[in-house]
């Protein structure tokens, strides 16, 4: 009897899982997955050593020239994968070091919270040591004392995956001192968040890194030149970090071919698909792919929908239409549509789901998330839920589609101290232009007293 | 009415006493950090392990044992939405209410989780078993609609496999 509950329990466990079987896998295409393994256990150190493990540490740290690692980064054009696509070498370039200046921070964004995104996850429990040995790299580079991986509060898999792995990369002197016999020391902590949206925002995630509340912080100064405890510090998405060791292995030029002819974006990139779709899924694929060829790969639409929009890179991405799907999906091209690549998940919606109560549970997410430090976000987006609520009720009144224009334009990029409010206002925007007859169907009633009649001052 | 701590002028703080222990694991925490105030956040942690939820009382303790003033502490805690500040039942079943889920059977389950615990958000069931929380985006969205119990993500979850599921949480 036990037994059959139990493995009804772990039937329903999720796990996460990558999509493409070993054999369609090898190190000179998928430089991401080309170790996982099909049971979907961790590769512990002894498999990743014989995979080829730590070799670029060992490269690099022997050859004793970190700017040769960043201008390597740079010629191979690793773009961020935490979502804003910034140039991985460009930014190490900026990072403070030499002179005076004190030896700084390695901080791994693992805060991996984007509606629709489930990537950093697969790579942390199952390859722990790929995202160690980007980090091991990214410290000499620039010349970090420590590092962090900052984990969401939820993902206790990965928690307890990475701590082993830690353990176990210590043990072998690739983290503590002299490693590798080079005269480099650099270790990892794992520090697990408690939960908000915002601590992945990078200066938001060293305020809470310090134990405090997560506002984000005024930029400048940048965290390469002033982050955590004031030192320099680099932070990175996890699969950005796990692109590097490759690209010190094998080179730039064999980088930027991965992605073959499809875009100037180099390298490959975890795509996925979530949704109604009939696998839902993750799969390495080159930079560049189409929203098509990854939508065939999740066998497209379920329960016989057609696809009426989609995001491309998580929540705060913008809606794109079906006509967009053979478009490449690299940081410009998708910048070009009116939308970002994000993290480069795809949410797929379905012909039948009403673009407002979407919106609704979209911006419901952005309100809640919002750290309440600037007023077009912390009050905008209430009211903006507010909106949408009624007018999927049917209960909008006239002028309320023009005030969402204006309290999504009031969250535009510039106008709030981060990007959380800009990436409320994306989605918005996008949906208002591409199905505004939906929102305009929702206005039922003449304009009511509450936007007639002045503000009642109550009784003095 | 409880009682308020001379030194703090925190409700509640003479009814809580810091674990050794825990104690003990804080100050092991701080090594992490360039300063202690940094372990706050896994300071609170631990005295969640301990009693499910943190006391008004190991505000002021926690502040003590880091060196900083118990309103940082209680800014933190009141901050983050995994540290709670009122006591929970016995196991929290967080339901992610984000967007592929949304998209995929959220509304069905969420409403099968109301009925069959009979509590909404931030309720507590009467026998003290569940408490129900709604959590961003588990990253788990290729398996929505996806929840947690307690350290366990599942999904998909459809509303039928709840009652089997809720047994395995006595
Ligand atoms: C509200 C908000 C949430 C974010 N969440 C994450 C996150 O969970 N993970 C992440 O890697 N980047 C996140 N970012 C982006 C980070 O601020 C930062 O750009 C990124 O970590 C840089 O790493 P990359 O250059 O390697 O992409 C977020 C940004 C904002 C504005
Ligand atoms: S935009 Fe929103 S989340 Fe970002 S700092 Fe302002 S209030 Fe906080
Ligand atoms: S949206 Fe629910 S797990 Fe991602």
């Amino acid at each position: 009897m036990t037994t059959t509950i139990n493995s009804q329990r772990d039937s329903i466990r999720y796990r996460s899982r990558l999509l493409q079987p070993e054999k369609e896998r090898s190190a000179g295409t998928h430089p991401l997955t080309w170790r996982l393994r099909d049971d979907g256990a961790a590769v512990w150190l002894d498999e990743y050593l014989r995979k080829d493990g730590y070799q670029s540490v060992r490269k690099a740290l022997g050859q004793g020239d970190p700017r040769a690692i960043i201008a390597t980064l740079k010629e191979a054009n690793v773009r961020g994968r935490g979502g804003a696509g910034f140039s991985a070498g460009l930014k190490w370039s900026l990072t403070l070091q030499g002179g005076d200046m004190p030896r700084g921070y390695l901080i791994c964004n693992a805060d991996e919270m984007e509606p629709g995104t489930f990537k950093d996850r697969l790579l942390m429990e199952q390859q722990p040591h790929l995202l160690i040995e980007g980090m091991i790299l990214g410290a000499y580079a620039n010349n970090a004392r420590f590092g962090y991986i900052f984990l969401r509060g939820e993902y206790l898999e990965s928690a307890r995956v990475l701590n082993r792995a830690l353990q176990e990369a210590r043990d072998a002197g690739w983290l503590g001192p002299d490693i590798d016999g080079s005269g480099f020391d650099f270790d990892i902590v794992v520090h697990s968040g408690a939960g908000r949206y915002i601590c992945g925002e990078e200066t938001a995630l060293i305020n809470s890194l310090e134990g405090k509340r997560a506002n984000p912080r005024a930029k400048p100064p940048f965290p390469g030149q002033s982050g955590a405890w004031g030192k320099p510090s680099v932070v990175n998405n996890v699969e950005t970090l796990c692109n590097v060791p490759a690209v010190i292995l094998h080179g730039a030029d064999w980088y930027q071919g991965l992605s073959g002819d499809r875009t100037d974006d180099g390298g490959s990139k975890l795509y996925g698909v979530s949704g109604p779709v009939h696998r839902p899924g993750l799969w390495e694929l080159p930079m560049g792919t189409t929203g098509q060829e990854i939508l065939d790969l999740a066998g497209g639409l379920r329960d016989g929908h057609t696809l009426k929009a989609w995001l491309p890179g998580g929540a705060s991405t913008g809606f794109l239409l079906p006509e967009h799907l053979e478009l490449p999906l690299d940081f410009d091209t998708v910048g070009k549509e009116g939308s970002r690549l994000g993290t480069g998940l795809l949410t797929v919606v379905p012909d039948s789901q009403s673009m407002v109560a979407l919106m609704g549970n979209l911006e419901a997410f952005f309100a809640r998330e919002s750290c309440g430090w600037c007023t077009p976000c912390r009050d905008g987006l209430p009211w903006t839920v507010k909106l949408l609520q009624a007018l999927e009720q049917g209960k909008g009144e006239p002028g309320d589609i023009e005030l969402l224009d204006k309290l999504a334009a009031d969250c535009g990029p510039g106008l709030t101290f981060c990007a959380h409010a800009p990436g409320a206002a994306m989605p918005l925007q996008t949906a208002l232009k591409h199905f505004r007859h939906e929102f305009e169907q929702g206005i039922s009633r003449s304009r009511g007293p509450a936007h007639q009649d002045a503000i009642p001052l109550g009784s003095v | 009415m409880a009682a308020t701590d001379a030194t703090t002028g925190i409700i509640g703080s003479d009814a809580f006493r810091l674990h050794a222990d825990d104690e003990q694991a804080m100050r092991q925490e701080v090594h992490h950090f360039e300063q202690p105030r940094a372990a706050c956040i896994e300071a609170l942690k631990i005295v969640q392990r301990r009693h499910g939820w943190v006391p008004d009382g190991a505000i002021p303790a926690i502040a003590r044992v880091l060196g900083v003033g118990p309103g940082d502490v209680e800014a933190v805690a009141t901050f983050y939405s995994l540290i709670f500040r009122q006591p929970v039942g016995r196991h929290v079943i967080l339901v992610c209410d984000s967007s592929s889920c949304f998209l995929s059977g959220f509304a069905e389950l969420k409403q099968a989780l109301v009925t069959q615990l009979g509590i909404d958000y931030g309720q507590t069931t009467g026998d003290d078993r569940f408490t129900l929380l709604p959590v961003c985006c588990l990253g788990a969205c290729d398996g929505a609609p996806a929840l947690m119990i307690d350290d366990d993500t599942y999904g998909p979850v459809t509303p039928g496999d709840l009652p089997g599921l809720l047994e395995e949480y006595p």
